[in-house]
């Protein structure tokens, strides 16, 4: 049972009603549950944010490490242990802002690494203050004039490499984010997958949206897969581009 | 300089967002920061004030603390006036640019919201993160309550850049014991605030281009001695400074704020010795046990770096019994931080009163007037019996 996979005696969560985090968590304990990965075989580490305590939710041995820290830490797991499943779960703000060096160097080094990046636009936790992924002019509360700067492409960023998986899907796209879960997992390197998250109480509400509801069918309208072999990408599609 | 004093206005502030005033009033040319609990608040409210052209201050933010402790350094260099804000991790992140910071003389500001260190995770108070920089070449005040968070927030400017200084200086505030507590303070007027810092004008600024200079070359055998011993000259002279900075101001409004403060004190036989918001927390302690007729008193260090060794030597020798409290460990050491610095002062001026150490507060741990009247008591006990057992010990903590 994936729920075995879940610390069911620590919930609720600490996370706000309505937020995707659960469905990721949920999501990845399907796909560990039908790929027979669990404490014995496996291991979850985390960043610091919301995302981070994922790891504290799911029943496996996990480190939460410091704010950014994530890829080393999980690399040199692996790398002490490689016959165990690492996987990563973060933040963007966790790896591609404070930590966004170590991004760019595990991905150039390429360890079979699962990275799932929970993906909300801004920094949840501290308030939803503007990241290194907050699109243009999108007004945040360390932003009220509107976002200045142009938002990091991650896809780009993996795509520097001369082997790279990555995999953009969102939390409205449940069977296309296990999917990708389950592809990654299986990638024999380093695959990153972009989980486009909604974070209503920090960021939704400030864009407009009523509820988590409107959020997920905004990605619903917005996101469409990308054709099959699609080598790109565009900035609406959901899908996995990779080169071994 | 003698100042006329002005009126202040009531408001009720979050220590965060007194910061944040104080900043909007101060209106520095930079501010550079990252999100961190519990600070947050502080450059959130100040960005809505950058938003709206409250201030003409340039925001950068940055990717990370160690980012923006050097965005600090290079603006400080460039000629600005400069300020940041952080907390726990992330003024370790900033650690080796610290240095940086005060090894170049740079006299950029830090708004310190307490907050310990990882691991296991913790995001509430204890000093743990601003005494692990307590030898980094910054000036260190504690705030005791959100007026002293205001207060300290504006001297810090002055004291940082005296040309007898010329070194980085920090406030701290208690995480959300202050940060994010509602306390009745007095803002002062705007005009008031800008004219007691006054301007800042760099003596070595980058881009006059006439008197090129850089900052932090190689420094090696022959004269980074000579610079260390100079930062250490410049760290005696702020005691005079920060004296003399808190003078001015209680001319301003009546608040006078020393390096040190005594609280019923003379004529106390049993004394604990605190900084930060415990402060207030032992006053009632105090006053508790005053009411029993027990001599008791209290002495507040506001100033810890530079620390006032005579000042806290000359208050507490001839004390019958002193517990210092002290809100961080430093694991391995005989006693902690603040306790380390009250022996040596009384050491160096020739008193060996009986004392003791106490940690408390740890990540947030509630810390109550009933627990200091119990250390008043074991004081009472030590001055009859003498001490025994070990001179550290731990206050609310299970074995």
């Amino acid at each position: 049972m994936f729920k075995d996979l879940i610390k069911l005696d620590r919930l609720p969560t600490s996370w706000c009603p309505g937020c995707g985090l659960g469905q990721i968590m949920i999501q990845l304990a399907m796909v560990m549950d039908g790929l027979g990965l669990n404490h014995t075989n496996s291991t979850v580490i985390s960043g610091v944010g919301c995302t981070g305590r994922l790891a504290g939710y799911m029943n496996v041995d996990g480190i939460y490490t410091l704010h950014g820290r994530t890829l080393p830490v999980a690399e040199a797991v692996k790398l002490v242990s490689p016959d165990l499943k690492v996987i990563v779960v973060s933040g963007d703000g966790d790896l591609a802002s404070i930590g966004g060096n170590h991004l760019l160097h595990a991905a150039r080094r390429n360890p079979d690494l699962t990275v799932l990046c929970n993906n909300n636009n801004v920094y949840g936790l501290t308030g939803g203050q503007a990241g290194p992924t907050t699109p243009r002019n999108t007004k945040t509360v360390s932003t009220p004039a509107g976002a200045t700067y142009d938002p990091v492409n991650l896809q780009n960023l993996m795509k520097a490499g001369a082997r790279y998986f990555y995999a953009k899907t969102t939390v409205y796209h449940q069977l296309h984010l296990r999917n990708c879960i389950k592809e990654a997992i299986a990638w024999p390197g380093f695959a990153f997958v972009d989980i486009t998250c909604h974070c209503i109480e920090n960021n939704g509400r400030r864009l407009g949206f009523n509820s988590a509801y409107e959020m997920l069918q905004h990605f619903r309208r917005t996101y469409k897969r990308a054709p099959d072999g699609a080598e790109t990408l565009g900035p609406d599609e959901i899908g996995i581009v990779r080169q071994g | 300089m003698t100042l006329q004093k002005v009126k202040g206005t009531p408001v009720a502030l979050e220590g965060d967002r007194a910061v944040a005033e104080a900043m909007r009033q101060m209106n520095p040319d930079v501010v550079a920061a990252y999100p961190i609990t519990p600070q947050t608040e502080i450059v959130m409210r100040f960005s809505d004030f950058v938003a709206s052209g409250e201030v003409e201050t340039e925001f950068i933010p940055v990717e990370s603390e160690h980012a923006s402790m050097s965005a600090c350094i290079g603006a400080c260099a460039a000629g600005g006036r400069v300020q940041t804000a952080s907390a726990g991790a992330g003024i370790a992140l900033m650690w080796e640019v610290l240095w940086v910071a005060s090894g170049s003389r740079l006299p950029i500001v830090m708004h310190v919201v307490n907050r310990s260190l990882s691991a296991p995770l913790n995001i509430h108070c204890d000093h743990s993160d601003s005494m692990g920089m307590r030898d980094a070449g910054w000036i260190q005040l504690y705030d005791e309550d959100v007026q002293e968070v205001y207060d300290n927030a504006i001297q810090v400017v002055r004291i940082a850049e005296h040309p007898d200084v010329l070194l980085p200086a920090l406030h701290a505030l208690d995480g959300f014991i202050l940060g994010h507590s509602v306390e009745r303070l007095e803002l002062l007027p705007d005009e008031a605030v800008q004219e007691f810092i006054g301007t800042y004008t760099s003596a070595y600024p980058l881009l006059d281009v006439d008197h090129p200079v850089t900052y932090g070359p190689m420094d090696l055998q022959d004269y980074f001695f000579e610079h260390k011993r100079q930062q250490a000259e410049a760290m005696v002279h702020a005691l005079d400074v920060v004296a003399q900075v808190g003078d001015e101001y209680g001319q301003l409004t009546g608040r006078y704020h020393g390096l040190i403060e005594g609280y019923r004190l003379e004529d106390a036989d049993y004394v604990t010795v605190a900084l930060g918001s415990t402060v207030g927390t032992a006053k009632t302690a105090v006053d508790q046990m005053r009411d029993e007729g027990i001599k008791v008193g209290l002495l507040k260090v506001r100033c810890f770096r530079p620390f006032p060794a005579t000042a806290v030597a000359r208050a507490l020798g001839d004390k019958k019994a002193i517990a210092v409290l002290d809100r961080s460990l430093s694991f391995g050491a005989q006693v902690n931080p603040l306790c380390l610095e009250v022996i040596a002062a009384l050491s160096t001026h020739g008193f060996a009163p009986k004392l003791v150490n106490y940690v408390y507060g740890l990540g947030g741990r509630d810390t109550v007037p009933a627990q200091i009247c119990d250390i008043y008591q074991e004081l009472i006990r030590i001055d009859s019996d003498g001490i025994t057992g070990p001179i550290l010990r731990y206050v609310a903590v299970r074995d």
